[in-house]
């Protein structure tokens, strides 16, 4: 491995790859049983953060950034004049091998752009990983990228070496992928995706009846779309990655707030604000979704196409639907539990093991370390007090919002001021 | 009356003989300190504790019956971590936890229950960062060594997350503080001690230690560190909460240029 070249490569190809936001390492099962390299059968660890504050725990790089598409969001996109750079299969390989033997990393993101064709890349990208679990004895995590348009048979092989697989759908909307990816398909993203959940499906059937059945993309799949560069709304990005989730069992979708890398007509201009904040409340819905039982449309629906800047979803919802609340801690099931503002899950399975002991009051409640900030108004408790009194949800919200100490208060001064 | 002072080795097998001791002989008002520490008092009388396994693990195996795993896990961190004085809470607690019929490790309300659930914690924590921060660095000798100073005795903790996952590698992780290490030999770890060269510093990769491609891995991983930043989202605030600045000194990618 020449030194300067690899280092030149590096820093150009991960440059490239750092728009791909997922991070984990976790939820694999793969043990070093057997006196190998890694172990990814417990949770990711984070090794180091940047100075944007996101975690540093897989070596994500591109495998090229030559590509033959044209998409308008992208860095690496044909038109765009960039130096180029490719990796060889066996400097991947020494990389993450010498990376994770230092301890900086659990192990491998590789995603690439497309030379010559769909199959071509895949293949390369596949053979870094084989090579990783056969020849290295590697244990460590490995997420590949699949290539839209990838053939079903390489897309079984991926799977066999890699922990997790993933297709970008990029763009929520397919209109917007229409405009900014002209090249981009929607459906050959699909494919491989759909290709990817059936051998799941079928790899976990076989292995409970032959346990030697090799294990098959063990952390599932996942994908990502960019918020904020096609003019599409929370709705519509909801929606979408719902039917995500229920059609091809992902196991997380991740949300990239659109970071202006181009001067093109059709995209928000070079020193645009990144749209944070929206990212951050689209990835609170996304857990309501998941680990909180709503459903989709209870946040986001026709008269609510847009998630509020100023409070959370939870927050937002239940303000619309005062009707619900007060919930009694004492005797409310775990589902309205879960729907007071202010508590998270953790705080619901206290609450539910505190209770079996005696009935609780809003002393207790602190105790168990509720923020009482947002749920007091919206719970009734082992007490006489009863916050809520005859509130109306603009009172509720003005009086949360005077209370908070948001991070983000300062940015959203102007909204503050409105309820003060 | 004057208070029986009991001064152990600073082992955990050292503390568990001293709390032997006390019910052995039903002190009732007793301090137990490390060795390292401890300042002869003018009105109490000191006790030396001899350590001893059997005594020691007399002890262990009645704690463990009286409390759930996570309660006597929750125990040796809280005893990892060092704190002034902490033998004592854990001495009250070990009081409490044998008076009691009941298994006491989530009675909160009583103060030494809650202190070492909080100490132990903050001691987790800890655990938790050396796993991700060690920077393994390989010496002339084919030697993956990293040096740390944690604020709590978490090696004892972190040597099975390290031999599970780096079995096919010879490493040692040294604590600076502590003076003491482990080390693994592809077979088993072992806790070491080593005598360092006078000038030998432990921030800087030395050429004479180390391996001529460690400086090349060192670079790229800075190099890829510096890459992987989105400029236009910059947060320091939340860079430092999650790297903190102390351990900075040891990571591979915050060394200068």
């Amino acid at each position: 491995m020449s030194f300067e070249r690899t280092q030149e490569k590096l820093k150009i190809l991960a440059d490239a790859a750092k728009y791909d936001v997922s991070c984990s390492s976790s939820g694999s099962s793969r043990t070093n049983k057997n006196k190998g390299l890694g172990d990814s059968s417990g949770m990711g660890i984070c090794h180091s953060y940047t100075e944007d504050g996101r975690c540093v725990s897989l070596l994500k790089i591109l495998l090229t950034n030559h590509c033959i598409f044209d998409c308008a969001y992208c860095v690496t996109r044909k038109s765009n004049d960039i130096k180029r750079a490719a990796f060889k299969v066996q400097e991947v390989v020494d990389l993450t091998i010498n990376f994770y033997r230092r301890n900086y990393i659990e192990g491998l993101f590789l995603s690439s752009g497309i030379f010559k064709n769909a199959d071509y890349t895949m293949e390369r990208l596949v053979s870094v990983a084989k090579k990783l679990r056969l020849e290295e004895n590697f244990n460590g995590y490995i997420h590949l990228k699949s290539i839209p348009g990838a053939s079903d048979e390489l897309m079984r092989e991926a799977g066999l070496y890699a922990d997790r697989l993933s297709v970008n759908i990029e763009i929520p909307t397919e209109a917007g992928l229409k405009k900014l990816a002209p090249d981009k398909n929607r459906a050959d993203f699909i494919k491989p995706m759909l290709k990817v959940k059936n051998e799941i499906v079928q790899y976990k059937a076989e292995k409970k009846i032959i346990k030697s059945t090799p294990k098959y993309a063990p952390a599932g799949q996942s994908t990502q779309m960019i918020i904020g560069a096609s003019g599409e709304n929370d709705f519509q990005i909801m929606q979408t990655s719902n039917y995500f989730y229920k059609s091809y069992n992902l196991k997380r979708v991740y949300y990239s707030g659109y970071v202006p890398i181009s001067y093109d007509e059709r995209l928000p201009q070079i020193g645009s604000a990144v749209p944070m904040m929206r990212e951050n409340r689209l990835y609170q819905t996304d857990w309501l979704m998941r680990f909180y039982g709503f459903d989709v449309s209870e946040i986001l629906n026709l008269q609510h196409q847009n998630l509020d800047l100023d409070i959370d979803p939870k927050l937002s919802w239940a303000l619309r639907n005062l009707h619900e609340f007060p919930v009694d801690v004492n005797t409310a099931d775990k589902r309205m539990l879960a729907r007071i503002p202010g508590l998270g899950m953790k705080s619901v399975y206290k609450i539910l093991n505190a209770r079996r002991f005696k009935r609780l009051n809003w002393e207790h409640l602190k105790k168990i370390g509720i923020a009482l900030n947002r749920a007091q108004y919206f719970m009734v408790c082992d007490s006489n007090q009863f916050e809520r009194r005859d509130l109306s949800a603009e009172k509720i919200k003005g009086l949360i919002l005077q209370n908070s100490t948001s991070k983000y208060t300062k940015t959203l001064s102007n909204q503050l001021s409105l309820f003060g | 009356m004057s208070d029986k002072k009991l001064i152990y080795d600073g082992t955990f097998d050292g503390f568990l003989s001293s709390v032997f001791y006390v019910f052995e002989n039903k002190i009732k008002a007793a301090t137990i300190e490390n060795e390292f520490v401890a300042q002869s008092g003018l009105f109490s009388k000191e006790i030396n504790i001899i350590t001893e396994e059997e005594k020691a693990n007399r002890v262990w195996a009645g704690l463990k019956s009286k409390l759930s795993a996570r309660g006597s896990y929750q125990l040796y961190y809280a005893f990892l971590s060092e704190q002034n004085g902490v033998e004592n809470v854990l001495l009250d607690y070990i009081r409490y936890a044998f008076s009691n019929a009941l298994n006491v490790d989530k009675d909160f309300s009583h103060p030494s229950v809650l202190k070492i659930a909080q100490i132990a914690k903050m001691v987790g924590r800890e655990k938790h960062r050396m796993e991700a921060f060690v920077r393994f660095r390989l010496t002339k000798d084919a030697i993956y060594f990293a040096s740390v100073e944690p604020d709590f005795n978490v090696l004892p903790l972190i040597s099975k997350h390290f031999k599970g996952r780096y079995a096919d590698q010879k490493w040692i992780i040294y604590d600076i503080k502590r003076n003491y290490g482990l080390s693994y030999d592809l077979k088993k770890v072992e806790i070491i001690n080593l005598d360092f060269p006078a000038k030998f510093d432990f921030t800087k990769t030395d050429d004479n230690f180390f391996a001529e491609q460690e400086f090349e891995f060192q670079k790229l991983w800075q190099d890829y560190f510096k890459s992987t930043n989105i400029k236009s989202r910059k947060n320091m605030r939340l860079h430092i909460r999650h790297v903190p600045k102390r351990y900075w000194k040891y990571l591979s990618e915050k060394q200068p240029d």
